[in-house]
């Protein structure tokens, strides 16, 4: 919303500066997003006095003149204008002023005589098309002054952030409201612009149809449009506007267009009302009627395009075809031109829920639209449409021949009731009972105490103003948040735990940043998806319209797009949701972790210039901290799968949770191969926690730190004794078996099994692979005899062979 | 220097020599000043072993038989010991030098750093100082209904205020959430008052992906309800939040604002330098207020009896500030050499 500061001052006549008023509105009322100081680009100019004037010796249109600028020396300056007097004050621009085309003033020679500077006329200011002299200054400034002092053209537009709950603000008699609220300065009732020859005309109002002399009004539709007001002009004159009409519009960097057209703007932005001119001759017949539209209805409206009016809705006839869209824009048959007379001049109130249907179906956002859709001011409708109809005559001349009325007002709301006492406890601090009515009345609202309460009556053009909560928060800002106290008072801690789900995220983290991953949040939507995917209805981007039902599949694209930028040392996760869909009117929701590394495991070092790259048993280990930090006291099963899929992942008591797998990219020759881990970590539940105005409120339990605790095992008092077996293992046999087998065979005293060594080669037969296995005995009272040792090995070498054919590997 | 007798022919003698020598040898080398050159000490060492040394070797020959292998064992001790002296000063001379051998100043060994991501360093934080305030974390879905997303949360049907919200659809009446608040009405239907919880999620709104604009991006929503909580509550807590954030000396101050689901509807802003040479300016934070009564209804509990205040914010657009960052597009693309900046 754009008001003008000059503007204003018609409404609220208060000495602030627009910096001022900004400011206290931001505190107050409605955040101030930008200033923009009109009239700045002539503040380099200055006023200056002829002090003699004579005709150029080489032409016989130019004059030289002396010319005192205020600087204590006269200034030669050659000006072409007829109407240069010695002795008068004109604009005067120095050498070195900018004009506001540009063009930079300089010192220089004309046909022989030098000019140090330039006497400007209006048009040469930007000040209007004045172009046959130069422009007289009637002022007794000394010269050297400013000529933004003498002249009234300095303004400041205002760009305030109107929100949606206060469509009173949309006009600058309702910001005015807020000024005269908040700096205690009387608002001028009705602006001495609109202040013209009282209408005198019939007014009828709560019929839904009215016929007068000149036209007839029907509303059909009482819902849609509560309140149709018409006036009868006749006799205008259209054609440009008044300067000070211009001016106005120009403040708020409207266009002017004509008399006509810039008079119901100036109402529209002054008074927040919109207003529509039609041409009284160019409609068939007088009758306007305010009816449903019927099927296969069209309109061309103002702006040239031929649109079908929305079946159901609402439009403006003139007894045989839409004439208007109804509080969007009026059609372009009935357009006010040069050659219009007589007028029909609609003031009227739209429902705010029919307007923004017809907006959307339509796709048409007007300034009518925009104000209409939040809602007007319905309290005054017969007195806007008199102010309008006495400014259209005051700047078109004509005559009001009639005045018709149909629908009502809106009945008036019941008082809300403001406990003062609700008030302090909402806002932590009491606020005087006199201060709470000074406040509210100060905002056109009606107060009467009521027991204990005051019965407050919002003005009409408060549709917010509905709960006692809305006027507390009225009170609120107009004493301002920051004159609040701001005082830590105590507090009871919240019933809630931490989300499980946060916690095992967090965990899952440190432990990857601690393994030297690096965490993305890239966008969470895909290109590709199925049937079975949940899409998103109305995508911006078609190219990613799909919920993505993995997280290694967006890591994959994040992975490609750093090989694109030629970065192959990667390692990356994220945790992050996905969509699958089911039964039901949400998608499943789960919390995932993905990893993906690729590239050298180690930054190089000169120690070891060319660091191997990751592999799978990186992505193996991945899995497993990840699984131990996600399900503390669990630890991961990888179950052996097909490629790509590696591994899948168990969880005891949880069941399958993820899997590791070869990541396939869109990769360059030089890059390595990636490996990936996606883990679910839990479901976020969608479900309805309960009814509407309903609860389900129970405790909690916090995981508990006891259902991950690791039992301490004493520490060993007697030495351990150990060997190495190095077995022939057939390529079928798992290493996992044969260390099940060890493991058994070995009973109690086996402290530790580890696998150290992999072989094939010489001395190795095919198919079979050489595995070296480290095994650890002791015994928790004494030593083991070298004895007890040797018969172990034996009985071991045994076993394996009974049991898996597997013998030791010949040394 | 002990005279030399010549031939030696008895082992005792030979051996004895030997021992000699050795000794000697070690004594020299152990006496030198540890920055004597080396070629210096082999000079002085050469000088008192060459010529006895091939004396010892030539005299072997001249020993009985059955005598010569336990002198040519001797010899080789005598050998073995010179040359041990020899390093040992060796390692005197390197130690007191100390350089040469060692150069510390080369890079040390390397892992890989790992890194949060510039929006995780900012939601921790701020998490961490409502941790301080008595708050817990809570999450709730993305995918919402439209009465938890508006309805619940006192947005009118139909109302222009929906357009403050792009929304994205999945169904008739099913979307991607426009903002955390949803989860404060999950939380009051889960949880008995007192509550105060905070919530940080991934939010959707119908943009385009530009540099000041993403689909997706966190929130962080904290919410506080019990009975008697007030706007002095609020305002005090995030103030403090505020100070503690930004440092102490900050100066905040409140504004109206509109939210549907809060009222009074306000916004803080805190006075911060954001690095771009401007110096010290108002900056909007957070948008909060008191709870709307329809929201605390909404969730089934008795206004008149429980009050609450709400925040939100965007910890993306701080994250942006703070480090300088002026393309949303890269918080997102994941380059690793923008993540690797933040390795701890």
């Amino acid at each position: 919303m754009i008001v003008s500061h000059e503007w204003l001052k018609q409404f609220v006549p208060h000495t602030h500066t627009a910096q001022e008023i900004g400011e206290a509105l931001s505190r107050h009322c409605v955040t101030l997003d930008n200033i923009e100081t009109l009239g700045a680009h002539l503040s380099s100019f200055v006023v200056a006095q002829v002090v003699e004037a004579g005709r150029h010796p080489n032409s016989d249109h130019l004059w030289v003149t002396k010319v005192d600028d205020g600087s204590g020396t006269l200034l030669d300056v050659v000006c072409g204008a007829p109407n240069v007097v010695a002795g008068n004050k004109y604009p005067f621009a120095r050498t070195g002023t900018v004009m506001p085309g540009g063009l930079k003033i300089e010192k220089r020679k004309i046909r022989g005589e030098t000019s140090n500077g330039m006497l400007c006329s209006a048009r040469e200011l930007g000040l209007g098309e004045e172009h046959n002299g130069i422009l007289t200054l009637e002022t007794d400034v000394p010269p050297g002054t400013p000529i933004l002092e003498v002249m009234p053209v300095a303004d400041a537009r205002l760009d305030l952030d109107v929100l949606p709950n206060r469509p009173d603000l949309l006009s600058h008699v309702g910001i005015a409201r807020e000024i005269s609220a908040l700096t205690n300065t009387p608002l001028r009732p009705v602006p001495a612009d609109l202040q013209g020859a009282p209408v005198s005309a019939d007014a009828q109002c709560g019929a839904t149809m009215v016929q007068g002399t000149h036209a007839s009004v029907t509303l059909a539709d009482t819902h849609s449009c509560p309140r149709y007001v018409a006036v009868i002009i006749k006799g205008v004159q259209v054609g440009p506007s008044p300067e000070w009409l211009q001016k106005r519009l120009e403040g708020i960097g409207a266009r002017s267009i004509s008399n006509v057209v810039d008079a119901t703007n100036y109402v529209l932005h002054g008074l927040g009302q919109p207003v529509h001119a039609f041409d009284l001759a160019k409609l068939s017949s007088s009758a306007i009627v305010v009816r449903p539209t019927r099927e296969g209805e069209r309109i061309v409206t103002l702006d040239g395009t031929d649109r079908p009016l929305p079946a159901g809705t609402t439009c403006i006839c003139d007894g045989a075809s839409p004439v208007a869209l109804a509080g969007i824009m009026g059609g372009l048959h009935s357009e006010v031109t040069a050659d219009t007379t007589d007028i029909l001049l609609e003031v009227a109130v739209f429902d705010t829920r029919f307007v923004r249907r017809v907006r959307k179906a339509v796709g048409l956002n007007t300034d009518a639209s925009y104000r209409y859709e939040r809602g007007i001011d319905a309290g005054n409708t017969a007195d806007v449409a008199r102010m309008a109809a006495s400014l259209i005559t005051q700047v078109a001349g004509g005559v009001v021949v009639e005045m018709l009325d149909v629908g009502a007002a809106p009945a008036a709301r019941p008082p809300v009731m403001l406990r003062p006492a609700r008030l302090a406890r909402l806002l932590g601090v009491a606020i005087p009972v006199s201060e709470i009515v000074r406040r509210l009345e100060s905002l056109g609202c009606t107060v009467l105490p009521e027991g204990e309460a005051l019965a407050v009556q919002a003005p009409t053009w408060r549709h917010d103003l509905l709960l006692e909560v809305d006027l507390i928060e009225e009170v609120a800002r107009l004493v301002g948040f920051d004159a609040l106290p701001d005082e830590l008072r105590p507090f009871r801690p919240g019933s809630a735990p931490d989300h499980p789900l946060h916690l095992a995220s967090r965990r899952v983290r440190d432990a990857l940043v601690g393994m030297g991953l690096a965490e993305t949040r890239p966008m969470p939507f895909t290109a590709t998806g199925g049937d079975d995917t949940p899409r998103v209805r109305n995508p911006l981007a078609e190219d990613e319209p799909f919920l993505r039902a993995s997280v290694l599949d967006t890591l994959a694209r994040r992975a490609e797009y750093n090989l694109s930028h030629m970065q192959g040392n990667l390692r990356l996760f994220e945790i992050g949701n996905v969509f699958t869909p089911r039964a039901g009117r949400l998608p499943r929701e789960e919390v995932r972790v993905g990893a993906l590394v690729m590239g050298a495991r180690r930054p190089p070092h000169f120690t070891e210039p060319a660091p191997s790259a990751f592999d799978v048993w990186d992505a193996k280990e991945l899995a497993e901290r990840i699984v131990t930090a996600a399900f503390p006291g669990r630890s991961a099963q990888l179950v052996g799968a097909s490629s790509p899929t590696v591994w899948t992942i168990k969880v005891p008591d949880v069941g399958v949770v993820g899997h590791v797998e070869a990541v396939a990219l869109d990769k360059p020759v030089w890059a390595s191969d990636a490996w990936g881990v996606e883990v679910i970590l839990g479901e976020i539940s969608s479900q309805d926690v309960a009814a509407p105005r309903a609860h389900a409120h129970a405790p909690a339990d916090r995981e508990s730190g006891a259902t991950r605790a690791v039992r301490f095992v004493p520490l060993p008092t007697t030495p351990a004794a150990e060997f190495d077996l190095a077995l022939l293992v057939p390529d079928h046999t798992a290493a996992a078996t044969v260390e099940a087998a060890l493991r058994t065979a070995g009973g109690e005293l086996l402290e530790r099994v580890q696998l150290f060594d992999e072989f094939r080669g010489a001395g190795v037969p095919e198919g079979v692979r050489s595995l070296a296995w480290r095994l650890t005995w002791r015994h928790p009272e004494r030593t083991l005899r070298d004895k007890e040792i040797e018969g172990r090995r034996s009985r071991l070498l045994e076993i394996l062979d009974k049991e898996l054919g597997i013998r030791p590997r010949a040394s | 220097m002990l005279p030399f007798p010549i031939p030696l022919v008895i082992l005792s003698d030979y051996l004895a020599q030997a021992d000699a020598l050795a000794l000697e040898c070690r004594a020299l080398l152990d006496g030198l000043d540890p920055a004597t050159r080396l070629d210096v000490a082999k000079g002085q060492l050469n000088a008192l072993k060459d010529e006895r040394l091939a004396a010892l070797q030539g005299a072997l020959r001249a020993l009985p038989p059955e005598d010569r292998r336990t002198a040519g064992g001797a010899f080789n001790t005598l050998k073995t010991s010179i040359q041990e002296a020899l390093e040992s000063f060796g390692a005197r001379q390197a130690a007191a030098s100390g350089t040469t051998a060692f150069d510390g100043t080369m890079p040390a060994r390397q892992s890989w750093r790992g890194s949060l991501h510039p929006v995780t360093l900012v939601i921790d934080e701020i998490c961490e100082i409502f941790r301080e305030l008595g708050f817990t974390i809570a999450l709730g879905p993305e995918a919402e209904t439209e009465w938890y997303n508006f309805g619940a949360l006192n947005f009118p049907p139909d109302h222009p205020a929906m357009e403050l919200h792009d929304t994205l659809y999945l169904g008739d009446d099913t979307l991607l959430r426009t903002h955390t608040s949803p989860v404060q009405v999950r939380t009051l239907q889960r949880f008995a008052p007192p509550v105060r919880v905070l919530a940080p999620g991934q939010v959707y709104r119908r943009d385009f992906f530009d540099a000041t604009h993403a689909p997706a991006f966190m929130q962080l929503e904290g919410l506080a309800v019990d009975e008697d909580i007030s706007f002095v509550d609020l305002k005090a807590t995030l103030a403090e939040f505020a100070r503690r954030f930004y440092g102490s000396s900050r100066r905040v101050r409140f504004g109206p604002s509109y939210f549907p689901f809060v009222e009074p509807g306000a916004q803080m802003d805190v006075e911060v330098d954001l690095g771009d040479g401007k110096g010290l300016r108002w900056v909007e934070i957070l948008g909060c207020g008191m709870v709307h009564p329809n929201v605390i209804e909404a969730a089934g509990l008795d206004s008149e009896k429980y009050t609450g205040w709400a925040f939100g914010m965007g910890p993306a657009r701080i994250a942006m500030s703070r480090y300088g960052v002026n393309d949303i597009r890269i918080l997102y693309d994941s380059d690793v050499r923008f993540l690797e900046q933040f390795a701890r």
